[in-house]
């Protein structure tokens, strides 16, 4: 059995899903015009990852090879569906504020490809280890991008007003470009300082 | 005329990619080449239309009448998954030409989330069935739009003098914000 503590960093660092495999777009661009969002998207998705991550594990040596996708995506829908429900009843205000994206996160490669590489072939805590790395990756990921555009955006962290009401707010990056933007540069900033490691 | 409105809608003003962010994995994915891009956004075309139509079946046939319209998410994606099934398996007979050029692209469709994404606002907006499948039409082409114009951008892009920081993904995700901003200047023309 591999190292907890290592499956969980290597989900938030070494192989962060949104930085570093590009993957799980959607949501990463759609949700994150502000910390809050980023935040409730991204520990939605985790709770989906490790529960379909267990599931999976648990059911990995009944499914047959040639059905086990469908399969898959039906644990996922399922799960999403719960996930759904307790948040209309427990946090109806977030629900509201993340809207379509939440049935999406079925479709989010992220889920599928850790229960397709990871899941399908490891044993259940370390799937749940897995998914917990991952999860936290994914939101880490998504509430950076969210501070960044929230407060370019609106000049606010957390929704607490940081920057003074007469300064001027970049409306854009609360709208669709804003969030190409700031992924696109700090893609490149993190490209800049492995860069650096690499030549030093 | 509305139903004229619908469409351009969907390609322009809501444009699935720019302004909603559906589908964005094969947006980024495959736009490396025009010729990929095209064969993507025929495919989907494709898909979105049959599958707005059979997910609307699906809902307003069977889970309406069976009061179990909370499964829609589950209902929706398998549908889908078998519609793409079907579809591949039908073109492979049917047109093995086109099969050729659609190629890998077929399978992937199924975990693109404009598909879902259409299905679901149909479902919430409550569109009736040509309603649904034309904002299928209109939301399917602004994708294929959008990929055919961001593949072209990307292909210039290549033999440019890029910082080394910004090469690869960086670089494309500023041009489709730029590419989105172009779109927002559609904002506001049509209401829906």
């Amino acid at each position: 059995m591999a190292n907890p503590i290592k499956i969980i960093k290597n989900g938030i660092i070494d192989e962060n899903p949104t930085f570093v495999q590009v993957i799980g777009m959607c949501p990463t661009l759609a949700v994150t015009s502000s910390a809050i969002n980023g935040i409730g998207m991204g520990l939605s998705t985790a709770a989906v990852l490790v529960f379909s991550n267990i599931f999976i594990s648990l059911i990995r040596k009944i499914v047959a090879d040639e059905v086990r996708i469908p399969c898959f995506i039906v644990v996922i829908a399922t799960f999403v569906t719960i996930i759904q429900f307790l948040l209309q009843a427990y946090l109806p205000s977030l629900n509201a504020s993340l809207g379509l994206y939440i049935p999406l996160i079925v479709v989010n490669c992220i889920i599928l490809g850790r229960a397709e590489a990871f899941a399908s072939k490891n044993t259940v805590i370390d799937s749940a280890f897995d998914g917990i790395g991952m999860g936290l990756g994914f939101t880490c990921s998504l509430t950076v991008i969210g501070l960044v555009r929230e407060f370019i955006g609106s000049g606010t962290l957390f929704n607490f007003a940081v920057l003074p009401e007469a300064f001027p707010k970049t409306l854009l990056f609360v709208m669709a470009p804003g969030a190409f933007f700031t992924l696109g540069c700090l893609m490149a900033l993190l490209n800049h300082f492995k860069n650096k490691k690499k030549s030093a | 005329m509305n139903l004229v409105l619908l469409v351009l809608a969907g390609i322009f003003v809501n444009n699935y990619v720019l302004s909603q962010f559906l589908g964005i994995c094969p947006f980024l994915g495959v736009s490396k080449k025009v010729e990929t891009s095209a064969g993507m956004g025929v495919a989907v075309i494709f898909v979105i239309t049959i599958a707005c139509a059979a997910t609307w079946l699906v809902y307003n046939l069977i889970l309406v009448p069976l009061n179990i319209e909370y499964l829609y998410n589950i209902a929706f994606i398998l549908v889908i998954a078998a519609l793409v099934q079907f579809v591949e398996m039908f073109i492979k007979k049917s047109s093995p030409s086109l099969y050729q050029a659609l190629g890998v692209y077929l399978p992937l469709i199924t975990t693109n989330c404009a598909v879902l994404g259409v299905a679901v606002v149909n479902m919430q907006k409550e569109y009736n069935f040509i309603e649904a499948v034309l904002n299928g039409v209109g939301g399917s082409v602004g994708f294929a739009l959008a990929i055919l114009l961001f593949a072209g951008i990307r292909e210039r892009i290549e033999h440019n003098n890029i910082p080394k920081a910004f090469e690869g993904f960086p670089i494309a995700l500023v041009s489709a914000g730029i590419m989105s901003i172009a779109f927002l200047g559609f904002q506001g023309l049509i209401k829906i």
